[in-house]
């Protein structure tokens, strides 16, 4: 089993069709990874799939760097 | 054929424009749900569909059957890429005496009904980069039609709907589109008296009523792939009733 931030960064790569190398935990999906706001509305739901869970709205929307992904789904899994 | 391995859903699928689309897009190879506000009306699309789809019962106005249905949908065929928003009903009356329920009631099936089922079909257009939501108008949504103001402010309102969602999906492969029939010999219109229709005719350059097939291959058309760079769009079939 690969670990969430393995994870996490594969969905990030699929979604936002960057290279892995891209996916610091430090970089903001719409600043640094060229994401829209479709797109961060599709990764949310993809990282729901992937991990089996329901992201609440408010939630999500704070969810805006590889980081706070990671830090979401450690917290919530 | 162009819709080969294409799940497709069609509301309101028991007969009329519903019926002549569902028929239409297995010609063109799909896999068809239809549906149905009643066991009876799904058991009568199954068995017209036979091996080609099947009818489920769904309850547009309610957002609870739309996403179990849509999910047992996706569970048995798989998700559907082509959505046809057809099932609509009319409350026609004059404004004066239009109740409160009667206008709620057509505004809820006809036009929040396409929000609640286009959503429930969304996840799986995007996954699959290719969407086709083509929502049923109607020339009164363009030109008005006394009785109607419940009816053409719902067919009014979904083709804004549409182009709303056609700007947010585009990039996805996902077109948005209306097909507004004019006077189209169904069972809708033949409670018109005879006098009423014999007059509407009259102002149809062609001369007749449309035929649901007419309805159909229109959508069918939005359907495929050759039409992949229409979207936002209404494709008016009236027989020259109304041109905009």
């Amino acid at each position: 089993m690969s670990s969430i931030e393995e994870r996490v960064k594969k969905i990030v790569c699929e979604q936002l069709g960057v290279k892995e190398e891209e996916v610091v935990a430090s970089a903001s999906f719409v600043d640094d990874l060229g994401a829209d706001s479709l797109d961060t509305v599709e990764l949310v739901m993809a990282l729901e799939e992937e991990f089996e869970t329901e992201i609440p709205d408010e939630e999500a929307e704070k969810i805006t760097t590889v980081q706070a992904a990671n830090d979401y789904i450690n917290a919530n899994l | 054929m162009s819709l080969n391995g294409k799940i497709a859903l069609v509301t309101g699928a028991t007969r009329g424009i519903g019926k002549a689309i569902a028929q239409e897009l297995v010609k063109q190879g799909a896999t068809v749900i239809g549906t149905a506000t009643s066991e009876s009306g799904a058991q009568s699309i199954s068995d017209y569909l036979a091996d080609n789809g099947k009818g489920y019962v769904l309850d547009v106005s309610n957002s609870e059957s739309v996403d179990s249905v849509v999910k047992e949908i996706t569970a048995e065929f798989g998700a559907p890429t082509v959505l046809v928003n057809n099932a609509g009903i009319t409350r026609d009356n004059l404004m004066m005496r239009m109740k409160g329920d009667e206008w709620d009631q057509v505004i809820n099936t006809n036009l929040s009904s396409v929000f609640r089922v286009s959503k429930a079909c969304l996840r799986g257009m995007t996954k699959a980069k290719f969407g086709r939501i083509i929502s049923i108008s109607s020339v009164v949504g363009s030109m008005g039609n006394g009785g109607q103001t419940n009816y053409s402010a719902a067919k009014a309102g979904l083709e804004g709907f549409s182009r709303s969602l056609a700007a947010e999906i585009g990039s996805r492969g996902i077109t948005v589109n209306c097909v507004a029939p004019g006077f189209i010999e169904t069972d809708m219109t033949k409670v018109l008296p005879d006098e009423h229709k014999a007059n509407l005719v009259s102002k149809v350059p062609a001369a007749r009523l449309g035929q649901p097939e007419e309805i159909a291959s229109a959508v069918a058309f939005l359907a495929s792939e050759g039409a992949a760079y229409i979207t936002g769009e209404t494709l008016h079939v009236n027989g020259g009733m109304y041109m905009s």
